[in-house]
């Protein structure tokens, strides 16, 4: 039995009426993060918007806490659910710490005045995203990373039970990216708090999120695990990415390989190869690779940026076949590059390779790397 | 710290500035009347002065005070609904939409030889302001450009006073100074009873926004936030338009169309108190109004004396200003 803290049940979603998407079924239980991805236009945004009430369901509900929402008051909600959207928030003449305690108004009295515990806990809030050094400058005048962070504050002064962010990271720089998303993992870990969430960062969602919800221009595509979602093939099939690649295992993309007659084999190894390999990709050079164990990072990046990469499986050694189909490819082309400069048992493969490349004199030096596009010293 | 003494200092300065005009406003004139003269003539000693001071001076303090207050309350609650600095009931053209109305009740009552009473003068004039809000709102919910709408509003303003004109070239004789005086604004001519009646309508109304003072404050920040803090938007939006309606109805129909207070005293107030917190805003909105008008309405009446200028004239020459400096000063933030 699921016991959902926020879910929707025959969700209808969309602007003026008209619905982007149908019957739209997701859930978070506390303690738990709900990441929405997909492609730009898909309707995260309008999901996340018809979660919190900012839009109009067009059919079914949303249930908080077993509740309908429509039906519960704002006071009511309020106490249960913060939110951090995109939309600016107006803060005329107000500083950082005024917009962070404005988080404790559902629990003011009538006329909205903090007590001593409120300030505190606006306080307390503003230390959890390390605020304190911008708290009481005017927020017109934050770097849009700052008021991000106070903005997290305020909601988690907010006490709230589930927490909607809708791309929460967009603004803010690698370390605050992962600072935002580290105070998110303390919410939900200390105080059992639901996140639900939007995000571009796909490296960052496969690692944060608990389950993954992967939505299309047609719907809500799939909601599993981040380990089944996060497949390289899925993945580029979900953004529909016609050039480049994902890589599932880092979570990282790479540029369009180049395509042709390949003029270079690179012969890498241990994370040596990625810069090389880069660096042609991005000159446009087209390239063989080898030899490379099916375990080391480099064969990752030679697979998606190489026209043919020659492998073994991993921890295996070395064999004939595969020497043989990698001085095949080398004959065809006009430079060999070694990445390597010591040659382990297992590799001794490469070793030959490189020997045969000296003596036929197709061996260039990495320092002379660039001759390969600016054409040398011809 | 910093902030209470501001606060102290603000209020001290606004209620001393209140004293001092009331007493000026008192003894210019005329016939002076002086210090010594007014405090016998409240304590009910009679004297020269003491028919003009009770019968005309006084009743035309105080309604210029509520008055005041009123305008710039409905401007800063217009201005909250609007987001936008420069909006009030003048340059929205409510109060036009209120006096064209309130013209038209009064012609067909007059012309039949049937008084109108305080309360029936607000009535129409309410229902003046809320045609014009209705056509405002309609606008602001096609256009998301502040200045489109602010245009908008002034086009309205300029449609109802050419109608209005219209009303007023054909109307009896008779009417027609009273009419055009009463539209051009004025303070003159206020009875105690009219003060009552305006009072009993402001004073609730401020209290009420007092009250409401919370919400305001959450729909500031913008209305995903102010949903999100427990606001029944729907609601709150309906009393706020409603609020700022009456009030500047009620000036409306004691008063004429009144320009710029709205707009000018809200933004002179939050420069002087550094907030816009609503808790504050809206007291000190109200006594920065009070204060206004009584300056403005001293300068009226003693400015050219005999000749009494309209107050309209007065307030917009103080006021356009700071419409220009507000809008300037948007402009630069924006860059």
């Amino acid at each position: 039995m699921d016991t959902w803290y926020l879910h929707t049940e025959h969700m209808d979603v969309g602007y003026d009426g008209v619905p982007l998407l149908r019957d739209v079924e997701i859930g978070v239980r506390r303690g738990e993060i709900l990441t929405l991805i997909g492609p730009n236009g898909s309707g995260k945004s309008t999901i996340l918007k018809s979660m919190i009430r900012q839009l109009r369901l067009l059919a079914g509900v949303v249930v908080l806490d077993g509740h309908t929402m429509a039906a519960m008051k704002e006071g009511e909600i309020a106490k249960k659910m913060a939110i951090l959207m995109t939309e600016r928030l107006r803060a005329e003449l107000m500083t950082g710490e005024d917009v962070v305690s404005t988080g404790r108004y559902p629990y003011t009295g009538r006329l909205g005045i903090l007590t001593k515990a409120d300030r505190e806990k606006v306080r307390e809030a503003i230390a959890l995203v390390h605020g304190e050094e911008f708290a009481n400058r005017p927020f017109a005048q934050l770097s849009d990373g700052q008021r991000q962070r106070l903005l997290l504050a305020r909601a988690v002064c907010q006490e709230p039970e589930v927490i909607v962010l809708d791309e929460p990271t967009s603004f803010l720089d690698v370390k605050h990216k992962l600072e935002l998303l580290e105070i998110l993992k303390r919410l939900v870990r200390e105080r059992n708090v639901a996140v639900v969430m939007s995000l571009h960062e796909l490296d960052l969602a496969q690692k944060i999120s608990d389950r993954v919800v992967s939505v299309t221009k047609d719907g809500v595509d799939r909601c599993d695990t981040p380990e089944n979602i996060f497949q390289s093939a899925y993945i580029e099939a979900l953004y529909g990415m016609e050039s480049g690649s994902y890589n599932a295992l880092f979570g990282s993309l790479e540029m369009a390989r180049v395509w042709g007659e390949p003029r270079v084999f690179v012969i890498g190894g241990g994370g040596n190869g990625i810069p090389v390999y880069r660096a042609l990709q991005r000159r446009g050079v087209p390239f063989d690779a080898g030899v490379l164990a099916e375990n080391d990072v480099d064969y990752w990046v030679a697979r998606a940026l190489a026209v043919e990469t020659v492998s073994v499986p991993a921890f295996a050694p070395m064999d004939e076949e595969a020497v043989a189909k990698a001085s095949a490819l080398i004959i065809k082309c006009d430079h060999v590059v070694c990445c390597l400069d010591t040659f382990g048992e297992l590799n001794q493969g490469n070793r030959s390779l490189r020997d045969e490349a000296q003596r036929q004199g197709k061996l260039l030096p990495l320092n002379r790397l660039s001759e390969l596009w600016t054409g040398g010293d011809r | 710290m910093e902030k209470r003494t501001r606060l102290c200092l603000g209020f001290g300065g606004l209620l001393v500035a209140l004293l001092l005009l009331i007493v000026w406003n008192v003894n210019a004139g005329s016939v002076h009347v002086t210090p010594g003269e007014i405090l016998s003539i409240l304590w009910g000693k009679g004297g020269d002065g003491a028919v003009i001071v009770r019968g005309i001076r006084l009743p035309r303090i105080f309604a210029a005070a509520l008055l005041g207050g009123a305008l710039a309350l409905s401007g800063f609650l217009l201005q909250t609904f609007f987001a936008n600095p420069i909006a009030g009931p003048f340059i929205l053209g409510i109060s036009s939409g209120a006096k064209l109305i309130l013209s038209l009740t009064l012609i067909v009552f007059l012309s039949r030889g049937v008084a109108v009473g305080s309360l029936a003068l607000i009535v129409a004039s309410f229902c003046g302001a809320m045609l014009s809000m209705g056509f405002v709102l309609l606008i602001s919910s096609k256009v998301k450009r502040m200045s489109l709408l602010i245009i908008s509003g002034v086009m309205i303003g300029y449609i109802c006073s050419a109608v209005t004109d219209f009303v007023i070239t054909f109307a009896d004789d008779a009417n027609i100074i009273n009419l055009h005086h009463w539209s051009l604004g004025s303070f003159s001519g206020i009875t105690w009873g009219n003060v009552g009646v305006m009072a009993a309508v402001i004073l609730p109304a401020l209290v009420l926004a007092f009250l409401l003072s919370k919400p305001i404050g959450a729909y500031q920040l913008g209305e995903v936030y102010a949903q999100n803090m427990g606001v029944n938007i729907r609601l709150f939006r309906a009393v706020l338009i409603l609020l700022s309606s009456v009030l500047s109805a009620a000036v409306t129909a004691f008063a004429g169309p009144i320009s710029f207070v709205g707009v000018a005293v809200p933004h002179i107030v939050r420069t002087v108190f550094k907030t816009a917190k609503p808790l504050i805003m809206i007291p000190a909105c109200f006594l920065g109004g009070a204060v206004f008008c009584l300056l403005c309405d001293l300068i009226a009446r003693t400015a050219f004396a005999p000749t009494e200028l309209s107050i309209s004239s007065v307030t917009a020459l103080f006021g356009a200003p700071v419409v220009i400096l507000v809008m300037l000063r948007r402009q630069k933030e924006n860059l």
